[in-house]
């Protein structure tokens, strides 16, 4: 026993060796040298060689074991048929628990900004609004199980609705919030209609595509969107002509985007049980068995594609009227990337790991400021990771499990 | 006329970039059926290591020929070590995964090069050094193609015609279109697919390497985020050729590049990279099987 444990740690560590070798020979030109190509000067940088070695052979110690486990587990579940819940899950599945659960956390939410400051509101704010969004991605990516990547299109229509009607018209946040929400979803059909025949990664592309033509027109097409410059002075939201100081209105906004949020959240966990979820998750699963069933998919998607983003106009919409201030540099890829890592992190699918990865997402970069920089980095590397490792996210969906009693029933 | 010829030219030299990105695409795509989306990355690596070994030898005093030459050759390695080992980590333990898993991987990979270059490198745009020189005898073409602008067109005809060859007439090159027929059934006839997918991944960084190298000498300076736009441009031009087609991304890429040339030489320059997208999201929409690809009936 002691023999094979010696022989698979001595295994591991040569494997990672290999692996640090290769990895910092790799990184070893563009960690080292920076040039300056004006000067004409060049820096050696050592000390990165030193950490690059280092690091990635700790790195690839984890990733050597993890892969053995992974592969272990691979076999072992192959066997199994029943699938397995964990405990935690299992814990939250209990209404017993997870009720007062609910409460609690719904009673610290809403206490939230009487006994934190300003800053914090706002940071819980932003993380509010990317639960939502991840919500509403989760309908087309997790559930109908259609990659979208130009998901923050739609974001950017509710925002400049808002934006642009207020300007011109001076229209109040009230009167655009269903308005973000109809072009939002009106955008979604717009674009699902022809891209619906494609197949799942040509779709991943063309949404892409329009992702970026929809910022670059923003960009360009001064007279109507103001360009590069953006527009200011976009007003928060009132109530019945009530203005507030800046203190009263983000904790207005708080509000709202608590109870956007609680709506959001009990639409889709319902939405994921109805029909139409079952259909989407049979879309996900198996195109052709799925239309074979009966099951409109053109229909479906078209559903899915105009449900997220809905949300994501909504959002929009409660994105311009917090910030005020909006320009087309808020809509890249990257956002859609952002979003995208939430719910692929949170677990495709599941409600409630979206929640969790948005807020582990837009709150951890807030706290650790030291590693803000590094905050894309860890982003990539976990999508890759999360894959690889951990497909299902931090938390599995689950599918509703209808039980039969067969003695009653016999 | 002459104003035509020179978009022509510009759209020649452009799109035979473009087409040798768009090869790496294409070859992946054929044999694994994956969108490699860190592969613009691989191009940005290999314009970022031409710039460094172009440095670092213009400080030791070196002739500008003989770095471009040592340049494109440790770009080219290196981006190839990017490739393969990009291969090994994000996709290959994906295999079996659902369809979705390695493309969210290598959208995770492409941010992640991304980020490693900024931070070890610089957020800015760095000046890349002129290393093709002026010729004499190009003089009198100058109205309508520079040096670098032949250098481009010449080096990649030269490329492609190499990449045709290895794949109609080498061993490996015959187990590489075998694999892109069946895998399965190559593997029954003793193909190693696995070597036969790292061989793949190597030729389409290397091919991707090359694009970097020159478009950064022709264009003079380079940052961390072009391959994200070249990425998605080079991917138009494969999926506007027959994604999977060999010869298809070649004439894709060269398409594009002439659309892209005369869209903005006769409509309007600011929505230059608009056309790309317009573009490509009309020719799925109409011919997802490209130019030169088959209509395949999807089969259960």
């Amino acid at each position: 026993m002691k023999d094979t444990l010696m022989r698979y740690v001595v295994k591991l560590v040569r494997q990672a060796l290999v692996a640090s070798i290769w990895l910092s020979f790799l990184t070893l030109p563009i960690m080292v040298i920076r040039v300056d190509t004006i000067e004409q000067t060049v820096t050696w940088r050592w000390m990165h060689l030193a950490y690059m070695a280092v690091g990635s052979f700790v790195l690839a110690l984890a990733w050597y074991a993890m892969m053995d486990r992974r592969d272990r587990g691979q076999a072992k579940k192959d066997l199994e048929t029943v699938e397995r819940v964990s405990a935690l899950s299992q814990f939250l599945s209990d209404p017993r628990f997870a009720k007062p659960l609910m409460a609690f956390g719904f009673l610290v939410a809403a206490a939230f900004p009487w006994f934190f400051s300003l800053y914090q509101t706002n940071i819980l704010v932003s993380a509010m609004i990317y639960v939502v969004l991840g919500l509403g991605l989760n309908i087309t990516v997790g559930l109908a199980g259609l990659l979208d990547l130009g998901y923050v299109a739609f974001y950017a229509v509710g925002a400049y609705t808002y934006a642009l009607l207020n300007h011109h018209f001076h229209l109040g946040f009230w009167a655009v919030l269903p308005l973000g929400a109809v072009l939002g979803a009106f955008f979604g059909i717009l674009l699902g209609f022809p891209v619906l025949r494609l197949r799942g990664d040509y779709l991943a592309i063309v949404t892409l595509g329009f992702g970026q033509i929809i910022r670059l027109v923003l960009e360009n097409w001064g007279d109507f969107s103001y360009g590069p410059s953006g527009i200011s002075n976009i007003d928060r939201p009132g109530l019945f002509g009530i203005n507030y100081s800046v203190e009263q209105a983000t904790t207005y906004i708080y509000y709202i985007m608590l109870a956007l949020v609680i709506l959001t959240i009990f639409v889709t966990a319902r939405l994921k049980d109805s029909r139409i979820g079952r259909a989407w998750l049979a879309l996900r699963e198996d195109e052709i068995a799925c239309q074979a069933m009966g099951i409109d998919n053109t229909r479906a998607k078209l559903m899915a594609f105009a449900l997220g983003a809905t949300l994501a106009g909504l959002m929009g919409v409660v994105f311009a009227a917090k910030t005020t201030f909006i320009n087309p540099a808020s809509f890249t890829f990257m956002e859609s990337a952002m979003i995208l890592a939430i719910v692929v992190l949170g677990g495709m699918g599941s409600v409630l790991g979206v929640i969790l990865g948005a807020f582990m997402l837009m709150l951890l970069p807030e706290y650790l400021r030291a590693f803000s920089e590094y905050r894309m980095l860890i982003f990539g590397a976990t999508m890759v990771l999360i894959m690889v490792f951990r497909p299902e996210g931090l938390v599995r969906a689950k599918r509703k499990v209808y039980k039969i009693n067969v003695e009653a029933a016999g | 006329m002459e104003y035509f010829l020179q978009l022509f030219l510009g759209g020649l030299s452009r799109g035979s970039v473009y087409a040798l990105i768009a090869l790496g695409y294409t070859m992946v795509y054929g044999i694994i059926e994956l969108i490699n989306f860190a592969h613009g990355e691989i191009y940005m690596i290999g314009a970022f290591m031409g710039l460094i070994v172009a440095g670092v030898l213009t400080s030791l005093g070196w002739p500008a020929l003989s770095i471009l030459a040592i340049a494109l050759i440790v770009a080219v390695l290196y981006s190839a070590a990017y490739g393969y080992t990009v291969e090994k980590i994000a996709y290959k333990p994906l295999r079996s995964a659902p369809r979705l898993a390695p493309l969210i991987s290598a959208i995770g990979m492409s941010i992640l090069l991304q980020n490693y270059i900024m931070l070890t490198q610089t957020p800015d745009f760095l000046p890349f050094p002129r290393l093709i020189p002026e010729l004499a005898f190009m003089d009198r073409f100058s109205n309508y193609l520079g040096t670098s602008d032949m250098f481009i067109i010449v080096t990649s005809l030269v490329v492609m015609i190499a990449l045709t060859l290895f794949i109609k007439f080498t061993r490996m090159g015959k187990a590489m279109r075998a694999t892109a027929q069946n895998r399965k059934m190559a593997m029954l006839v003793g193909v190693n697919v696995d070597q036969v997918i790292s061989v793949t991944f190597i030729i389409g960084s290397s091919l991707a390497a090359v694009g970097g190298v020159l478009i950064g000498a022709h264009v003079g300076q380079i940052n961390f985020a072009i391959g994200f736009l070249a990425g998605i441009k080079a991917f138009t031009a494969a999926v506007l050729g027959g994604i999977g087609s060999i010869p298809g991304a070649m004439l894709g890429g060269l398409v594009l590049g002439w659309t892209e040339s005369f869209a903005t030489g006769y409509i309007s320059s600011d929505y230059e990279d608009v056309f790309a997208f317009l573009l490509l999201v009309v020719i799925l929409i109409f011919r997802p099987a490209g130019l030169l690809g088959k209509q395949r009936a999807q089969k259960v």
